[in-house]
């Protein structure tokens, strides 16, 4: 058991001479809520991209629960126990609420099922499938998307898009979950309600959450630990009260 | 009770479209052998209804494919080709080692031709399917060429002469045929109604989200391609049973495309679409072939392709939508219900004492009170409190 849940070593990646992240070093506990806040392109994404396996790191690597995952792919990432949900929302536009929670659910073990014995509905096809409709229900519970759970996900609000984007990612059971700018386009009633969401995950699903917001408000309530990122190098780490007075953050972001 | 609860969900999600398919193919082959047994099939509805049934697997089985997997591949009949040489070449040479029974033959050659196409599948869909859009069309394309030129060059499937196997009895290759394709339709609609369909649709819908979620793109990528490719093939047994002679000419890319048109006209997605799309072209091009023969010949052509684009333009068009939603009996339902949610909810809002009235903005009504007011069944409580407190805090200003 490693000390840390998320560990990264140097990690930076360039594109062609452009070096967007470098010598990044993050370490997270095991069930923080972990911020990660910076200006526009300071490269808060491409660290979620390269941790998710979207982007191959050019320096440095990371580890998760003291298991190296660089050069996985973004499957196999997942199933180590790393999911996320993206800036603009990726939903299965077309399935509905609850079929997006199932597909999350899709490589569970429990509901493992191959697909000669869904063809030819093997009594076993029925079980899982209930199995995992009764599961997604519970998750969309927590989320308070239970009465949509027919709906189109396309037709839903923003707001509960972004909230089924996150119920779809903890379907997979991850260890860590990525979220990126989870209170974008949130009403001040819908990011207090994701406040009590995600603290409510962490404890309930012994969840570890690294988070990118540009809400400071929402930064400030929920996390414990900051990194701030500017021109793809750290400002600045440690406890969030301190993070956020630090005269070098504060011109990172406000200018001067 | 609540076994009715969940059959009428069933049918209020949809579900019932899954088995109707089946219901109509089964009465339709029922009528079939009743006439056939009565009266008797003339000779050409006898060669003409094995080839509606392989024309509606070739078109079930892409529409996996192209709709379902949303990757366009322009090479089925290159899998159909495939199909038909191997399979049929299988049974000739079952027919001469012994005295198997006809049934017992067509159905092992069947599997075999779907083996062996599943394997080509795999063969292609593995470097092919890492290209996306038009070039994966292009590489399938060229996969459906270059097989059709193998067989071509290939003395041992008779060369550019073609490949003669043995017809079989008109009779009961029909229902053979249709049984066949209930197969196919039962194996496609259950792998697209399970876990595995979900994930397979994912992928269309958002594939960088779908590898997010931990789904094995590749894997679904495959699986999909080689289960198309096996019910091409075992189309291609079926249509070497109904020709007699397999020749490759009939598998170029005109083919492939004609298959695309079925599915593409069934709508992408839709199984019961490919059915009906894939029965009425193969049908228009049968009896157009048959009706316009001779000196007018050429003019098939001509009136086919007319007839396509009627068919497209006419069914996208929006008048013909509104009457196609409009005859749905779903709709009608949820039409009356919608209706008498409006009357309802616009009753109720009008007993609501508003200040200010919706027909005439500026008049504002002082003198209702909120205190006791009736509440509107379908407006949410915790809004309606909010509502109050709003209009209650703006009271005191006054």
């Amino acid at each position: 058991m490693a000390e840390y849940l998320l560990e990264t070593q140097d990690l930076g990646i360039s594109f062609g001479g452009l070096k967007a992240v470098q010598h990044a070093n993050i370490k997270i506990k095991k069930g923080q809520i972990y911020g990660m806040v910076g200006p526009n392109g300071a490269g808060k994404t491409t660290i979620f991209n390269m941790l998710t396996g979207v982007y191959l790191p050019t320096t440095g690597t990371f580890f998760l629960d003291g298991e190296e995952l660089k050069g996985k792919t973004q499957e196999q990432i997942n199933h180590k126990g790393i999911a996320r949900t993206f800036q603009n929302i990726r939903l299965f536009s077309n399935m509905s609420v609850i079929r997006n929670v199932m597909v999350g659910l899709h490589n569970q073990p429990q509901y493992k099922c191959s697909f000669l014995t869904s063809t030819f509905r093997l009594p076993k096809h029925f079980r899982v499938e209930r199995e995992m409709r009764e599961h997604a229900r519970e998750i969309l519970r927590v989320f308070g998307l239970e009465e949509e759970r027919n709906a189109l996900a396309c037709n839903l609000p923003y707001g509960q898009q972004r909230k089924l984007e996150i119920a779809r990612a903890l379907a997979t059971n991850p260890k860590l979950i990525l979220l990126d700018e989870p209170a974008a386009g949130m009403n001040p009633q819908e990011t207090a309600d994701l406040v009590r969401i995600v603290k409510k995950i962490r404890d309930e699903f012994d969840l570890t959450v690294l988070l990118i917001e540009h809400d400071m408000k929402f930064v400030s309530t929920i996390c414990e630990e900051l990194t701030v990122l500017n021109f793809g190098t750290v400002l600045i780490q440690g406890d969030t009260e301190t993070c956020l007075n630090d005269p070098e953050v504060i011109k990172a972001y406000i200018g001067g | 009770m609540a076994e009715m609860t969940t059959k009428k969900n069933r049918f209020q999600n949809g579900k019932w479209k899954n088995y109707i398919s089946y219901i109509v193919i089964i009465i339709f082959l029922a009528i079939l052998i009743i006439i056939n047994l009565t009266k008797g099939l003339g000779f050409s509805d006898k060669s003409t209804l094995p080839r509606i049934a392989f024309s509606c697997i070739l078109a079930v089985s892409l529409n996996l494919v192209v709709g379902f997997l949303g990757e366009l591949s322009l090479g089925h009949a290159g899998f159909m080709c495939v199909g038909a040489y191997l399979g049929c070449y299988t049974a000739n040479v079952l027919r001469t080692s012994g005295n198997i029974p006809e049934l017992v033959t067509i159905i092992l050659s069947m599997l075999v031709a779907g083996v062996v196409a599943a394997v080509f599948g795999f063969i292609i869909g593995l470097p092919a399917l890492r290209l996306k859009g038009d070039y994966l069309a292009i590489a399938t394309l060229a996969f459906g060429e270059i097989v059709r030129c193998i067989f071509k060059n290939l003395p041992f499937f008779g060369g550019a002469m073609g490949m003669s196997t043995k017809l079989y009895d008109g009779n009961t290759l029909f229902i053979i045929a249709f049984i066949t394709l209930l197969f196919v339709v039962f194996c496609c609609q259950n792998l697209i109604n399970s876990k595995h369909g979900r994930a397979v649709v994912a992928i269309r819908d958002n594939e960088i989200a779908a590898k997010a979620m931990g789904i094995n793109v590749t894997y679904y990528k495959l699986l999909i391609f080689m289960v198309a490719a096996f019910f091409a093939g075992m189309a291609g047994v079926l249509y070497g049973a109904t020709i007699g002679t397999i020749r490759q000419e009939t598998f170029s890319y005109n083919y492939s495309i004609e298959i695309l048109v079925m599915v593409v006209l069934g709508g992408m997605g839709s199984i019961n679409g490919s059915l009906i799309a894939a029965a009425v072209i193969t049908w228009l091009n049968i009896t157009l072939q048959s009706q316009l023969s001779g000196a007018l010949a050429p003019v098939k052509s001509i009136v086919y392709a007319l007839i396509l684009i009627i068919i497209v333009v006419f069914s996208n068009a929006p008048a013909m939508k509104g009457f196609r939603e409009s005859i749905n009996p779903r709709n009608w339902r949820k039409k009356t219900e919608d209706a008498g949610k409006i009357k309802n909810d616009a009753a109720a809002w009008d007993r609501i004492p508003t200040k200010i009235r919706m027909d005439d903005p500026l008049s504002v009504d002082t003198r209702t009170t909120y205190a006791d007011s009736p509440v509107p069944p379908d407006v949410v409580v915790k809004n309606r409190d909010e509502l109050y407190v709003k209009e209650e805090t703006g009271k005191e200003e006054e």
